[in-house]
């Protein structure tokens, strides 16, 4: 692996295979009683996250915990980056103070590249603007592995809004890269202009694609989207769009509904299906600690088999 | 007064002569020249151009004077072998009335190395709202011709034409920053594969080219002079061209960095970075189809001249995350050796349609009587000397100007200047600021 995960492109096959491997290997620690390994002891992760994200910074923080790294949360909000101070000017900080690795979560495009720029510790990527969020694609890829086994040839269906989601980029990237065969679902005005040339299918009619999909991801549709005329109204969003209970009832029998939260339920999801038994919302959610001390493990640690320290 | 007497001087990169100097003009241009009371400049190698002159530039001053002053912006001129300077409007306070223009003026009397001709905004504040006193400043000591609002588009159609009659009764032109705002709000690149890759939004060509549309068609029916900033797109290109074939009054500028460097620079620069804000410019850096349409659209005339867009920032207003970075590089310095490049080397254009495109025109099209001559007995000495064999990694911490946003630092551009001359006196000799 590169010495930074900051986009699913750093990620070859076999990479990625490594990271659901270990991520496996790594989930087994989560059903124990005492959850932790010594495997990062000594070391130092900075979570610096200058959008809140609750989920996501404690899910890194859980998964830095677990293999005994130290951590240390830098919230923007009342620091002083709101004082104005750089990023580069909290990149040197974060340096002199030993960081050996930041969690960085980001409101602008590529804040992640920056900062590479500018520190030696290894940089992951935990969400940048609307660019990408590798280890929320990683955690998908993983939950899809787990329902549907491996990914080569499975049907992925990616729906809502596209052009802002970092996570759909990652996705795209990632499950093509596993052999997946991703289709984006979503109105001519929510999908990038470019997507033509995206290693991916693109539908505008979501009662097409449902029945031949083996996973289908349902993107949240901020509200403020509605007032740049990416589409009409909330209700007609839903309905051409929205996965209602109705068209649950045409997905195949094994197929998973999949959703990296928080959910707008009613919105691009029915209350119901969210609910639902093939619903795996609330299991992303854990997968993401086991997906994320892969990563931190591969990147920080790499040497020693993953759970081998703990024998 | 001193005299020079160039030895051996590629004339527009032709013929190789003596040019004589004398009292500010060029006295004789010959073979075996004799002046014994001349100081002599050996140019052999070397081809000789009319001064450039640069119709667009951001001297900074009054308002910015850390990024750049008029002496600091008007050195990095004389560097770059330019003797005339466009200073835009956008600084603080805005140039929209006779007293900042003046201002700018004398300063640049006083302490340039090159003349300064301050562009006026064409609205109050530059913003698009009510016409600046256009009158005055094109009356004031400035003799402003050229008015623009650059940095911002007057998107208003009826304030848009109002500017272009206005601006008739004084020879005027107005200058657009072509922009249509609603279509770029937010914008941060060129629309297209790589702002898809990166997630950052995208500034679609169709903003630029539905804006100089509408304006020439708007310059048309009033029979205005319309000029067009930094075009950067391949459909601007073909706007600019069915008016021409209209027999209308518009002409367009390219800044070196849109015949040179592409959006693809944004994900992997020639220095192994993304996401570097270096490249952060308005109009953004395009596609390599653009970059072509943009030099075949220079070389056949359908674009008139090249701008540089010096536009200096401090280090940290770019050292940053590119959403929050300010737009725009710096050029003067390295205008000619990127047009050459770009240009030159590439057999586009010979050296007499780069002096063309970087000395007559854009003072046509600004009014610059002095400026923009041939190089022929009775011409003010506006002279620059390149060496165009020269071939150096560029050395940004060598450069006159206040601010080191350039792209090019640590690549290998060809061309040096070797002098200029400001009405005889030279400016840079031996590549030294004199």
């Amino acid at each position: 692996m590169k010495r930074h995960l900051i986009s699913a492109k750093d990620l070859t096959r076999d990479d990625a295979l490594l990271v659901l491997d270990t991520a496996e290997e790594l989930a087994r620690v989560s059903g124990r009683s005492v959850k932790k390994l010594p495997t990062l002891r000594g070391l130092t992760v900075v979570n610096l996250f200058f959008e809140d994200s609750t989920r996501t910074r404690i899910s890194f923080e859980a998964a830095a915990k677990r293999l005994s790294a130290d951590v240390i949360n830098f919230s923007a909000k009342g620091s002083s980056v709101s004082k104005g101070e750089s990023l580069k000017d909290t990149a040197l900080t974060l340096e002199a103070m030993g960081a050996d690795a930041v969690v960085i979560r980001h409101g602008a495009s590529g804040a992640p590249y920056r900062l590479a720029d500018w520190i030696n510790g290894n940089v992951i990527n935990a969400g940048d603007g609307t660019h990408e969020h590798p280890t929320q694609a990683l955690l998908d890829a993983y939950t899809m592995r787990r329902h549907l086994g491996s990914l080569d040839g499975r049907k992925i269906t990616i729906v809502g809004d596209v052009l802002h989601s970092r996570v759909a980029r990652s996705n795209v990237l990632l499950l093509s890269t596993l052999g997946a065969e991703v289709t984006l679902v979503a109105p001519p005005t929510l999908l990038p202009v470019s997507v033509g040339t995206w290693p991916c299918k693109v539908s505008y009619d979501l009662d097409s694609v449902l029945a031949k999909s083996d996973a289908v991801m349902m993107l949240r549709v901020q509200r403020e989207r509605m007032n740049a005329a990416y589409f009409p109204t909330v209700r007609e969003y839903s309905r051409r769009y929205g996965l209602s209970a109705e068209r649950y009832s045409h997905l195949p029998e094994h197929a998973i509904v999949m959703h990296p939260g928080p959910m707008n339920r009613g919105v691009e999801i029915a209350a119901e299906v969210a609910d639902s038994a093939r619903s795996t919302i609330v299991e992303q959610v854990g997968n993401g600690v086991s997906v994320r001390m892969a990563v931190l493990y591969l990147l920080l640690g790499g040497a020693q088999p993953a759970i081998g320290a703990d024998k | 007064m001193s005299q020079y007497l160039i030895r051996n001087a590629a004339i527009l990169g032709g013929d190789v002569r003596d040019i004589l100097i004398r009292d500010g003009e060029i006295a004789e241009i010959g073979i075996g020249i004799e002046a014994p009371a001349a100081e002599v400049i050996d140019a052999s190698g070397l081809v000789a151009l009319p001064g450039l002159v640069d119709l667009h530039t951001h001297l900074r001053e009054p308002g910015r004077e850390d990024n750049e002053t008029v002496q600091s912006g008007t050195r990095a001129a004389a560097r770059g072998g330019y003797t005339a300077v466009h200073a835009m409007a956008n600084t603080t306070p805005v140039a929209d009335t006779a007293g900042v223009v003046e201002q700018v003026w004398h300063l640049g009397r006083e302490f340039g190395h090159c003349d300064v001709h301050p562009v006026g905004a064409v609205t109050e504040g530059l913003a698009g709202k009510k016409l600046a006193e256009l009158g005055a400043m094109a009356e004031s000591a400035a003799n402003v011709r050229v008015f623009s609002d650059d940095g911002h588009c007057v998107d208003d159609a009826v304030i848009m034409r109002r500017a272009l009659e206005y601006v008739k009764a004084f020879d005027g032109v107005v200058a657009q920053h072509a922009q249509e705002p609603r279509l770029t709000e937010g914008a941060q690149m060129n629309e297209g594969e790589v702002s898809d890759r990166l997630g950052l939004r995208g500034w679609p060509a169709v903003a630029e080219e539905s804006i100089i549309a509408r304006d020439c068609l708007l310059a048309a029916h009033v029979g205005s002079r319309l000029h067009v900033c930094h075009v950067s797109t391949a459909g601007s290109v073909e706007i600019v061209r069915w008016a021409k074939s209209k027999g209308w009054n518009v002409t367009a500028e390219v800044t070196p960095h849109h015949l040179f460097l592409t959006d693809a620079c944004c994900e992997h620069s020639p220095l192994g970075r993304s996401y570097d804000p270096i490249y952060k410019v308005n109009p953004p850096l395009r596609t390599q189809a653009d970059v072509d349409a943009l030099r075949a659209g220079l070389a056949d005339g359908t674009i008139d001249c090249v701008a540089t867009d010096h536009a200096p920032h401090a280090v940290e207003d770019k050292e940053t995350e590119w959403a929050d970075a300010a737009m725009g590089m710096i050029g003067l310095e390295t205008a000619l050796s990127v047009v050459q490049a770009a240009m030159v080397d590439t057999g586009l254009l010979d050296w007499a349609g780069l002096a063309d495109r970087m000395s007559v025109k854009p003072a046509e099209i600004g009014r610059l009587g002095g400026h923009g001559r041939p190089l022929e007995s009775g011409s003010p000495a506006n002279i620059t000397l390149y060496d165009p064999a020269y071939r150096a990694q560029v050395d940004a911490t060598t450069f006159a100007s206040k601010s080191r946003n350039t792209p090019y630092a640590g690549l290998e551009l060809p061309g040096r200047v070797v002098a200029t001359f400001l009405r005889g006196r030279p400016t840079v000799l031996e590549g030294k600021l004199v």
